[in-house]
Formats: structure tokens, C-alpha cells, sequence
């Protein structure tokens, strides 16, 4: 198993020798207020919702924080989410869609950009059509918003945001247990530090992949096919990447506005996993990869050591 | 290394066309030269080193040290640096401007902005009528940028504006954002009869109130709306500076129905 030939253990916790490997994405960030935090946080939810791959949702979305009043534009609660796609072109189909759909619809909602860049995609500019002419753009102090009258008041939208082509998708960790529940416990335990750290999202459901997938298949047409080489029900039948004691293996997939926010994610991700420890959590932390060939991004796990 | 200055000597005997002093165009010459520009009106032909005494100094900055309601077209079409004038200018301060800074501490007569389309235009004192306006046959007034004005505004400020923001803390005379096709306008005391005759879209803050309005324009009731926390915290903290409202709820008014429909006035409740 060339993953564990040179492992690092730390805290009973075996570290592989491997790196992930990442592709360059576009991205970014937008902010999305409303009266309260339960309602933010639905109107983000609802906007992230299937947003898990590029491959077959057209983009990756989540939520990045919530945001105090103190942080937010215009002084309410907020929650600011982030998108990546292959161009900004998918990048603004996708967002604008969900802004019409998802945040536009939801009560008391507000959008603003979250990020700068030379590079712009719509925002209002893209959905104002929805306003039926009584749209009105506001253009002042170097900001365009666009306000649209609707059934419960007024929805304000600033008019772009920013894109990044620094954007980077699929930073991953690859956590293997004894059983589902030790490697759900390390999921969780990275996820929760993970969260902390800005600019990065976790797109899977819960921060979490439980079918993590290999490039194509056996099948004509398939893209993504189930990682054989990681399911341990087919240690044996397969060439497996997995020792006899691994029971189940999670994957924590990453995205994030540049390349050092990604590296952070990983590196406090695998802090928490060896600091919850085999018995609790995982027994060994692996990383996803192509060979090297395909990502002009490696994170090698030795270099986010704790 | 200080700005270039133009010190009054005395009032000039006619009106001056000062819009040759403008820093784009004074950068790189000589002392010489620029005391033999020509800033007179009449057959008098005076020139600048009949007005004023030259000091030298970065182009980027200028500065006139001693103002005049005489002094007109200050600032016209500049694109960038700073003037400031200590004292009155006269008409058509800053028209056209594109970027860069104006700034006077006395008082101006009209069409101060005229047409402008960035940039900043900061008044002390009052503005003459039209301010931002468009001069007879344009089709548009003020396109962009920002004007303050920290005494009153004379009539139809804002006539024809399509972009940018102009604050009054005073009053504003008659006709207020006639013909206005969008932008914004904040007045901080009483606005005279039917301000937003015939606009078509456009923001008026009218935090003073007004005299009257035309009967095209319909009550809408009170809005509480995001905009109005969000124009008030961008103005604070931006060129404007503190307004005289403060995003809480508003009474609204839409019109002028007469025409489009689309603009808006804001009073307080």
C-alpha cells in the first residue's frame, strides 16, 4: 500500500505520505442578510442547496460564516456563502439562478457582494428583469445596487460581485476508521474546525462525503464512479488502498477563495482528527489524488502537519 | 512641494473665463507662460498676470487665494487633481468635470456642476440656480459624481439630472429636481414649491419637508426600506458625509406621474 509505507503517526493517528490534489477554480462571495439569522441562514441554505460537485450541480456552494451585524452591510444578521464553478460564465449562470430562485424569494432577504476583483459577475443586474420596469438602480459612493419591488416590500440586490480565478476546488482529506460512527466522529470533529477558518467551504452534505468517487467508470458516459480502491467492502476484490482494520472511510472535500486558504482547512482538519485520536476517530488520514498530473495544486499532508 | 496658486490682487474690473486653470492643463509650464493666459471677456484682453500674482508650485494642486462672483467656468471639464478656491466663484464652477476635486468656501452662482459626470464638488456656502443643471439645449444635466452644498440651493437644482448624488444641507429654492431622469438628491432643510416636477425617476430626500408638490405626485405611505440604512451609512462614511436621515422608516412619494412615474421623494414621518 504505497500510502502507508511512510506514514507519520501523531496521537495514534497514522498520517499518509500523499497529498490532495486541487484544480484551479473561479469564485466567490456574497453576503446575504435578512431580519434575523434564522432567516439568512435559510435564504443561504436554500441558495447552497445542491451545490455539492461541479460535475453535476454546474457549481460548488456553502456556507462560509455567519455574520454578525457588526460584519454585514447593512446592519442586520447575515451569513456569507461562496460559489466556484470551471469560468466565471458557469460561475454567474449558476449564482444568478439561485439568487433569483432561493434569496430573492426568501422573506426579508438582502444580497451584497462580499468580494472585490476586477473581474465582475451579475448580481441584480442579472434578475431585475423580475421587477416588471419598476426596478430602480441606486448608484452612489462607488456602489450599484438594484431594488425590486416586491409582494412583502422591497428586495435589494448590489448589482455585481467579484470573481477570483485564484479559486481553488478539491482540496480533500480522506478519513478511515475502524466503523462509520469512529469515522463520522473524526468527520465531524474536522468539520467543526474547519469551519472556523475563512474562505473555504465544505460542499458535501454536512461538510462530509460519504461516496467519494475515482475518474469515470466501467460504464459509457460516466464521468465519476464509486472510489473502489476506498470501499471497504470490496477490500480483496479490488486494489484497495485500505488496511484490514479500516471499517469506513469519509471524505471532507474543500473549497476555497486561494490556495493558502485551502492549506489552512487541511492543516486544522488533520489537527482535530489526531487530536480526537484512533479510538474516537480515525486510525489513518489519507488524501485524494490523480497522480499528480491532472491538478497544478498539491497539498501534501506532511506539510500540514499540526 | 505646495500647489501652484493664483493670489488675487484686486476685483477684476469684467467677468473671467477661468477654465484654462485647470491642472491637467497647467502641469509642465512655465511661469511665464501661464501669467499670459487669456482669462478675459471683454476687449480688455486680460490675462492671468493681470489678475493674479503666480506662485509655483505641483500643478496636481491648485489653489486661489481669494475668490470673486466674477470668477467663472473654475474647473471646467477637469479630469483629475484638486482646485480649491478660498472665497466666492462665480458661474458654471466644475461644469463638465470629469474626476478630481473642487473645492470653495465662499458661495457660487449657477450651473456650478453643470453636466459633470464624476468627481467631486464640495460648496461652503449657497449655489446659484441651476446647480448640476444643463445649459439651454442639452439634453442632460449632472451624469455622475458627487456635489455638496453646505448653505442653499438656488432653482431647479438638479434640473435633468440622470446620475450621482448632490446633498444640500440648506434649503432648496423652487422646481427642485425638475425634469429629473435619476440620481439622487438630499436636501437637509425645507424644499420650496413642487420639487420633482415632471421627473421621471430619481431619489429626492427631502428631510425639511416641502412647500408643495404637484398633484401628479401620489402618497405611497411609509416605506422602511434597506436603501435608506444603506444610503446613509455609504454617505457617512463616503463623500457626502452625515445626512440627515438615518434609515429608519420614511414617508414616500411616487411621481411624477405626469410623466414616467418612476422617481421617488422621500420625507420624513
Amino acid at each position: 500500500m504505497p500510502g502507508v509505507k511512510d506514514d507519520t503517526v501523531i496521537n495514534g493517528v497514522a498520517v499518509d505520505d500523499g497529498f490532495a490534489e486541487a484544480f484551479p477554480m473561479a469564485g466567490t462571495a456574497l453576503q446575504i442578510t435578512a431580519v434575523n439569522e434564522k432567516w439568512a441562514l435559510e435564504a443561504a441554505r436554500s441558495m447552497t442547496g445542491f451545490a455539492t460537485s461541479v460535475i453535476a450541480c454546474g457549481c460548488e456552494g456553502g456556507i462560509d460564516g455567519v455574520l454578525s451585524p457588526e460584519e454585514t452591510r447593512d446592519g442586520r444578521p447575515g451569513v456569507r456563502v461562496l460559489f466556484f464553478s470551471f469560468d466565471a460564465g458557469g460561475l454567474e449562470k449558476q449564482v444568478t439562478t439561485r439568487l433569483g430562485q432561493c434569496v430573492l424569494t426568501s422573506p426579508t432577504s438582502a444580497c451584497y457582494a462580499d468580494l472585490d476583483g476586477e473581474q465582475k459577475i451579475d448580481l441584480g443586474s442579472a434578475i431585475r428583469y423580475f421587477a416588471d420596469g419598476w426596478q430602480i438602480s441606486k448608484k452612489f459612493e462607488g456602489r450599484h445596487f438594484w431594488r425590486m419591488p416586491v409582494m412583502e416590500g422591497e428586495f435589494l440586490c448590489e448589482a455585481q460581485t467579484g470573481v477570483t480565478t485564484e479559486g481553488v476546488g478539491g482540496g480533500n482529506l480522506l478519513l478511515m476508521a475502524r466503523t462509520t460512527a469512529q469515522a463520522l466522529a473524526a468527520s465531524e470533529a474536522a468539520i467543526a474546525a474547519m469551519r472556523k477558518v475563512p474562505d473555504v467551504i465544505m460542499p458535501f452534505p454536512g461538510g462530509i462525503v460519504r461516496s467519494g468517487s475515482k475518474v469515470g467508470g466501467k460504464y459509457k458516459g460516466m464521468m465519476a464512479s464509486t472510489n473502489d480502491a476506498y470501499c471497504p467492502t470490496l477490500k480483496g476484490v479490488t486494489k484497495t488502498e485500505l488496511t484490514p482494520e479500516i471499517g469506513s472511510v469519509l471524505e471532507i472535500v474543500i473549497d476555497g477563495l486561494s490556495a493558502r486558504a485551502v492549506a489552512d482547512a487541511m492543516r486544522v482538519g488533520i489537527k482535530a482528527v489526531t487530536e480526537l485520536g484512533p479510538e474516537e476517530g480515525a486510525l489513518r488520514i489519507g488524501a485524494g489524488n490523480y497522480g499528480g498530473n491532472l491538478g497544478p495544486h498539491h497539498f501534501h499532508l506532511k506539510d500540514l502537519l499540526p | 512641494m505646495t500647489g501652484l496658486t493664483f493670489r488675487k490682487r484686486e476685483e477684476p474690473a469684467e467677468r473671467l473665463d477661468l477654465s484654462p486653470l485647470t491642472p491637467s492643463r497647467l502641469a509642465g509650464m512655465a511661469e511665464r507662460d501661464i501669467a499670459a493666459l487669456a482669462v478675459g471677456t471683454s476687449r480688455m484682453g486680460l490675462r492671468v498676470g493681470d489678475v493674479f500674482d503666480v506662485v509655483m508650485g505641483d500643478a496636481a494642486t491648485v489653489r486661489f487665494e481669494g475668490g470673486s462672483h466674477r470668477f467663472d467656468r473654475i474647473g471646467e471639464a477637469m479630469e483629475t487633481g484638486e482646485i480649491t478656491v478660498e472665497g466666492d466663484a462665480g458661474v458654471r464652477l466644475g461644469r463638465m468635470l470629469a474626476g478630481g476635486r473642487v473645492g470653495v468656501s465662499g458661495s457660487v452662482g449657477a450651473h456650478a456642476g453643470s453636466a459633470m459626470t464624476g468627481g467631486v464638488i464640495a460648496i461652503a456656502g449657497d449655489a446659484g440656480e441651476r446647480l448640476g443643471g444643463p445649459l439651454a439645449g442639452e439634453m442632460m444635466g449632472m451624469k455622475g459624481g458627487t456635489i455638496t452644498v453646505g448653505g442653499n440651493v438656488g432653482a431647479r437644482a438638479g434640473d435633468r439630472m440622470r446620475r450621482g448624488v448632490i446633498f444640500v444641507n440648506g434649503t432648496a429654492d423652487e422646481d427642485l429636481a425638475s425634469r429629473m431622469i435619476a440620481g439622487t438628491i438630499v436636501v437637509g432643510g425645507r424644499a420650496a414649491a413642487t420639487p420633482g416636477r415632471l421627473m421621471k425617476r430619481g431619489t429626492l430626500f427631502l428631510c425639511g419637508g416641502a412647500e408643495r408638490f404637484a398633484p401628479t405626485f401620489v402618497d405611497n405611505g411609509p416605506a422602511d426600506l434597506l436603501i435608506l440604512k444603506i444610503m446613509a451609512s455609504e454617505f457617512t462614511r463616503g463623500e457626502v458625509g452625515e445626512v440627515p436621515f438615518d434609515g429608519r422608516p420614511m414617508r414616500r412619494l411616487g411621481g411624477d406621474t405626469a410623466v414616467l412615474g418612476l422617481g421617488e421623494v422621500f420625507l420624513p414621518l
